[in-house]
């Protein structure tokens, strides 16, 4: 879960989540261009692409590669023990 | 000095033009045999006398990785006006042409991405109003 928590620390890194959310599947391009012209983010690519890696390694994004393409999607699985761990829980009590 | 010449780099010239005619909508412009290759230009019936696209060969060894590379990252290295990006993307979609990103807001433009079929990626953008 460490790495879940230190991926998701970083504000950039939750944008990029909020707009794999809002459509899943986009090119590094697309991510830089929401990134700048929705949000005012102004990272370099290789700066997006060091947050998906980040994002990545911690298993919240997934990239395939379709053809010539590459994609990315997120992945709201690592996301479930936390939701286990304090919010289902103590639903339940 | 103003703009009068830009240039794709595509794999195969007859089957670029058909694309960009085709499919797109430019009319050819110029035409001329040089070697192995042509002067193979397309211009916008909405501007005949306009910027000319250069339909230029890709044969060089650079012209490959380099376009590859831009493709996997999903970078357009042209961009083309149009009035209306989601009345385009469903012509063209029905057309069989790729869209590696759908019509999307983004802020002051509304802009899309298409696979042009000769090794490079497009953007359409409509301005808003």
């Amino acid at each position: 879960m460490g790495d879940v928590f230190k991926a998701l620390a970083d504000p950039t890194r939750r944008t990029i989540l909020d707009e794999l959310t809002d459509r899943d599947g986009q090119t590094l391009f697309e991510l830089c261009a929401r990134l700048v012209s929705i949000h005012g983010l102004s990272s370099s690519r290789q700066a997006v692409s060091q947050h998906l890696d980040v994002l990545e390694s911690a298993g919240l994004v997934e990239s395939r590669r379709e053809g010539r393409y590459k994609f990315h999607y997120i992945n709201t699985k690592p996301l479930e023990p936390i939701v286990e761990r304090w919010l289902r829980k103590r639903g339940r009590t | 000095m103003r703009i009068n010449l830009a240039s794709v780099l595509v794999d195969d010239q007859e089957k670029a033009l058909r694309f960009y005619t085709d499919v797109l909508g430019f009319v050819k412009k110029h035409d001329i045999p040089m070697g192995a290759d042509r002067w193979l230009t397309v211009v916008s019936p909405e501007d005949p006398e306009g910027t000319e696209l250069l339909l230029e060969p890709s044969g060089h060894p650079a012209a490959k990785p380099f376009k590859d590379a831009l493709v996997a990252d999903g970078i357009p290295w042209t961009m083309f006006a149009v009035s209306d990006v989601q009345a385009e993307y469903e012509r063209m979609r029905g057309l069989g042409v790729r869209f590696t990103q759908e019509p999307t807001d983004m802020g002051t433009v509304i802009t899309a991405v298409f696979d042009d079929t000769c090794g490079n990626l497009i953007q359409i953008g409509q301005m808003k109003s």
